[in-house]
């Protein structure tokens, strides 16, 4: 998980998706068969698009389901990251940009998932009607570690507001990221690493 | 008589903000560094090694080391004779977190009301908290605190016949019931006694002190050594993934309370747990 600086060139030279060194780097947005080969627990980066939404966004988002009204953005494979960055200092394309809790996209994300946005990134457990949702439409739940997020910032390559401009911070934001370090949280068939782990190590 | 001026406390509790934002305090990062050997589960490691590689980016990069920079906590203390000129000393504070904000490029994550929510853009108001002593100090720590941990947090008014068992099965309930959330590995900062808020306050409090420190009180520091080994059993881990290391300490602060009660408070904070202060 740790990219030193020597990985970095390393993985810059790379294709954009496979294994190398050990390091499974995932393209986005998602095709089914990626998602199916994901195991929860795998440690993998993401490269390529995934969209910002949180809580705001979400609820807005849900409503316009409700309503019959078209999405911002196409969800078909992509992958949408449950976070609310701070400010971009001059020169940088964001500011720091961690993870926040996703417990509380639990109740958005089944209508969210069945619309085709099924890869989700954030960080947490999951209720079980997500769970059931993700199996039923072979989603897959990301997890990014929380409190990261200067780490995080230094792999986003670039980020424009393209939707519900006036959240600010909960805007919906589509970055362009490189190597995003996240582990499989929960997968298509349901495994969770929330409690498969914790079972672990339990004593 | 000692004299501040407004204007100080404006600078400093700015200075403290992007401090405490962005620089992890060196206790907590030795603690990583222990852990980073202790922890049993590989994913653990790289979670703990990730975090350390966060803490260093973020301090040569002056970023701050979480999004959620949190709703700004300020503990002022205080001399009695004291005096402060030039203005009245909340008006300073905010002023303070308004400009540290700002030039710290800190996101701004407070709403006016809890009920009608509309950003107030400047991260203002803080939560102030004054304490007067006797001695001719003025001394400002800024504890920056995100929700991920603080929604985590739980107070129980228990009877005395419940005594230590069930201040200990409150505290570790409540850990266990946050999980992964609150970014472990966190420190669990306890009060216990007082009144309901008195309770709160000081299980706030003790997030501050620092991990290398001992309770003053041998028997509270026995409590706390066997909370945080019991804490380490939960199997939480790093991040949640499971792991040995849940917490980095047990922090506990007391004070005398009624014959009827026993109040406790479990304020959870993060693995990064953000501090900083400074004096005038």
């Amino acid at each position: 998980m740790n990219i030193n600086k020597k990985d970095k060139d390393r993985i810059t030279s790379s294709p954009p998706s496979g294994d190398l060194g050990g390091k499974r780097i995932l393209s986005a947005p998602f095709t089914d068969e990626t998602i199916r080969s994901l195991k929860s627990g795998d440690m993998v980066y993401i490269s390529g698009t995934v969209y910002t939404a949180r809580d705001a966004a979400h609820k807005r988002l849900y409503e316009m389901i409700q309503r019959s009204e078209p999405m911002p953005f196409d969800f078909k494979g992509q992958a949408v990251y449950y976070a609310g960055p701070a400010p971009a200092k001059p020169g940088k394309p964001i500011g720091s940009v961690g993870p926040t809790t996703s417990g509380r996209m639990d109740a958005y994300s089944p209508t969210l998932i069945a619309e085709g946005l099924k890869v989700m990134i954030g960080k947490g457990t999951r209720s079980a009607e997500v769970i059931d949702a993700l199996k039923t439409h072979t989603g897959v739940y990301f997890a990014a570690i929380g409190g990261a997020a200067a780490l995080m910032a230094n792999c986003v390559l670039s980020a424009e507001v393209i939707a519900f401009d006036e959240l600010g911070t909960e805007a919906i934001r589509k970055l362009e990221v490189k190597e995003l370090p996240v582990v499989v949280a929960v997968d298509c068939q349901g495994n969770d690493v929330y409690e498969s782990g914790r079972d672990m190590y339990k004593l | 008589m000692k004299t501040v001026k407004a204007s100080e406390i404006t600078n400093l509790v700015e200075k403290l903000c992007i401090e405490a934002c962005c620089v992890i305090t060196g206790d907590i990062e030795n603690k990583f560094k222990c852990c980073l050997e202790t922890e049993k589960s590989p994913l653990g490691k790289q979670v703990i090694g990730t975090l350390l590689e966060n803490a260093k980016i973020a301090r040569e990069e002056l970023s701050p080391m979480c999004q959620d920079t949190g709703v700004t906590v300020v503990f002022v203390k205080m001399g009695q004779n004291v005096q402060i000129e030039g203005g009245f000393i909340e008006d300073a504070i905010n002023q303070g977190v308004r400009q540290g904000y700002e030039k710290g490029y800190l996101r701004k994550s407070v709403v006016r009301s809890p009920i009608e929510r509309t950003n107030t853009g400047d991260n203002t108001p803080a939560v102030i908290h004054y304490e007067i002593v006797s001695d001719d100090v003025f001394h400002i720590t800024v504890s920056p605190k995100g929700f991920g941990s603080e929604n985590k947090s739980a107070l129980k008014m228990l009877t005395p016949s419940e005594g230590v068992e069930g201040v200990k099965k409150f505290v570790i309930d409540t850990v266990s019931a946050a999980g992964g959330n609150p970014c472990p590995p966190i420190i669990v900062g306890v009060g216990i006694g007082g009144t309901m808020e008195k309770a709160a306050y000081m299980s706030k409090k003790a997030l501050l002190r620092p991990l290398d420190e001992q309770n003053p009180d041998p028997t509270l520091a026995e409590l706390e050594a066997e909370l945080l080994t019991e804490i380490n059993k939960l199997g939480i881990g790093p991040a949640g993934f499971g792991g040995t290391t849940t917490a980095l300490a047990v922090n506990i602060l007391t004070y005398a309370t009624h014959i009827a009660g026993l109040p406790v408070s479990v304020n959870i904070g993060c693995h990064a747990t953000r501090h900083a202060e400074g004096s005038l």
